[in-house]
């Protein structure tokens, strides 16, 4: 192929217009596709990779070579309203004295991208396409609060997120395995939220945005802590009356085993 | 929320094994340590309740035997116990929608802790020095009277040997079953020192009447937790309990070896060490001063 390429520089002078040509026709595509559209966690979880594949269609074979080709893929975990509290020292004690509550905010956010954010397109980018923890819209639900304090909470916000390793980036996350292939990894934390996580893949061409995909991915408890977690949510006075029952269970039997008298 | 396993079952065993050796529940052990050990106060103290249930049943069930409890004693502290906890779960509810409850909480064991242990430890070291001089102490003196025994409504506990108001035995059940629900103890440790030095109740049905009616607060405790705020994990209690119920048995027999003031001033060291740790976390400056709840109202 590189001898041929080198023998016929003509042809490869047209190429670029051949393709930008082929390219009106056919417009480069992605897609991606999860091995499982279910995890289950176990209580021991401690966090797990979570490996997603995706593919290019109609990819340019020259601009990929010469890996022009940018993928940023996103997990993004159910939104959910957040209280952001504040501590100050009040007679010597931490105590929570502010606080501010966001509605919709992802409880997640692990991005995977082919390279470092400021390699792949500009900041202006990634704030159209309200990409990357940093750009999350996170919205107060008392908008008319002072903008300063939102805006502290908001820092505040994503900062803990960050550091409960629930909002991360991670560049060089998703490799070409191919020229059309590509495999994303991103990280569940330990404490990943259950419920309908949402994976999205974002094609990028010479730091131009062109195209977005995405699939669902459901996170939930396993087995046993499933039900148990269900029954105590959808039948809370139940499960209380069950967690008695089980409590004299087992005293009631450890009196039977170890009794003395 | 992970967690590991063996970690869970060993505190249960730690502290069911000092719940055993000075026949104390342990609930205001297990609480303390389920936050030490990184577990949202809220959970915590709903689990602690359900744990203490089946301590106190296992404990229960042999003063029955031995008929060293009085049931109409712990009934009337019952039906009190359960009026106080239905209104802790509730100013425990709003209490975490104020973003305070794990303030109060802390502030609620340092407070009782501090006091109880600082008590203890100044009693059993008197008793020691007393012992020493070898003299003998009692702990009930029959005949006293105090206030409590001018108040009006009584009633007659025959095996306590008591004629007492209804008052004051209500009024103690009612504290006790506030601080059960928002503590998540069975508040044993406080309720033994009421019933001998308030009502002066015979020591010998005093732990069996204590136990009997902390059953009932915390299983009231836990079901109005679990409805209320879905903060039970059956899991993370049951783990607790079969290490605290085994754990007990090995305790109670160690206990019987020491002598009992030793054995209350060891006690006394330990719930100081516990509400000094507590108190020392809300001194000091947090790992970060922001904190994040799932959930806005």
């Amino acid at each position: 192929m590189r001898l041929c390429s080198i023998v016929t520089t003509p042809v490869l002078l047209l190429l670029p217009v051949l393709a930008a040509r082929a390219q009106s026709e056919i417009p480069e595509n992605i897609q991606i596709g999860l091995s499982t559209d279910q995890v289950s966690i176990t209580s021991d979880f401690s966090g797990a990779e979570l490996t997603i594949f995706g593919a290019l269609d109609n990819a340019d074979p020259l601009v990929a070579r010469q890996g022009r080709y940018d993928v940023v893929v996103v997990l993004e975990g159910p939104p959910r309203a957040v209280t952001v509290r504040k501590k100050t020292r009040v007679a010597g004690m931490w105590i929570n004295t502010q606080s501010v509550i966001f509605r919709d905010v992802p409880a997640s956010y692990s991005m995977a991208l082919t390279r470092a954010p400021q390699d792949i397109t500009a900041p202006a980018g990634y704030r159209q396409l309200a990409l990357g923890a940093g750009n999350l819209h996170l919205q107060p639900l008392d908008a008319d609060g002072d903008p300063k304090t939102i805006e502290e909470f908001t820092r505040a916000l994503r900062e803990r997120k960050e550091a409960q390793g629930l909002y991360s980036t991670r560049a060089g996350g998703v490799r070409f395995l191919s020229q059309s292939l590509f495999r994303a990894s991103l990280r569940l934390a330990p404490n990943v939220a259950v419920g309908t996580h949402r994976a999205r893949a974002f094609l990028f061409r010479n730091g131009m945005f062109l195209r977005e995909t995405s699939a669902q991915l459901t996170i939930r408890k396993a087995g046993l802590e499933q039900r148990l977690y269900q029954f105590a949510h959808e039948n809370s006075t139940l499960y209380g009356v069950f967690a008695v029952l089980i409590a004299i269970v087992t005293g009631w039997l450890g009196r039977l085993i170890f009794r003395k008298d | 929320m992970s967690v590991n396993v063996f970690v869970l079952l060993a505190m249960g065993g730690a502290v069911g094994f000092l719940s055993g050796m000075f026949g104390v529940g342990g609930g205001f052990l297990i609480t303390p340590l389920l936050i030490f050990y990184n577990i949202p106060p809220a959970i915590a103290v709903a689990t602690g309740a359900n744990q203490v249930i089946a301590s106190s049943f296992s404990g229960a069930l042999a003063h029955f035997k031995r008929k060293s409890l009085d049931l109409k004693l712990g009934t009337v502290l019952l039906a009190g116990g359960i009026v106080g906890a239905s209104l802790g779960v509730s100013v425990f509810a709003y209490l975490r929608r104020l973003g305070q409850l794990d303030l109060i909480v802390s502030l609620l064991y340092v407070a009782f802790l501090g006091v109880v242990g600082g008590l203890m430890l100044m009693e059993s070291v008197r008793a020691i020095r007393r012992s020493q001089g070898g003299q003998t102490v009692t702990l009930r003196k029959p005949g006293q009277h105090n206030w409590i025994h001018r108040l009006p409504l009584k009633m007659r506990f025959r095996a306590s040997k008591l004629f007492v108001s209804v008052i004051p035995v209500l009024a103690l059940g009612a504290f006790i079953g506030f601080l059960a629900s928002i503590m998540g103890v069975g508040g044993g440790f406080i309720m033994v020192p009421a019933l001998i030095y308030l009502l002066k109740v015979p020591t010998n049905v005093v732990i069996g009447t204590s136990l009997f009616q902390i059953i009932f607060v915390a299983a009231f405790t836990t079901i109005i937790h679990s409805t209320a705020n879905q903060t039970v994990d059956v899991v993370l209690a049951f783990l607790l309990m079969v290490g605290g119920v085994a754990g007990a048995q090995y305790g109670a027999r160690v206990g019987q070896r020491l002598r009992g003031e030793q054995l209350r001033a060891l006690l006394a060291l330990l719930v100081l060490a516990v509400a000094l740790r507590l108190g020392f976390d809300l001194f000091s400056r947090p790992e970060s001063v922001y904190s994040l709840s799932v959930g806005g109202v």
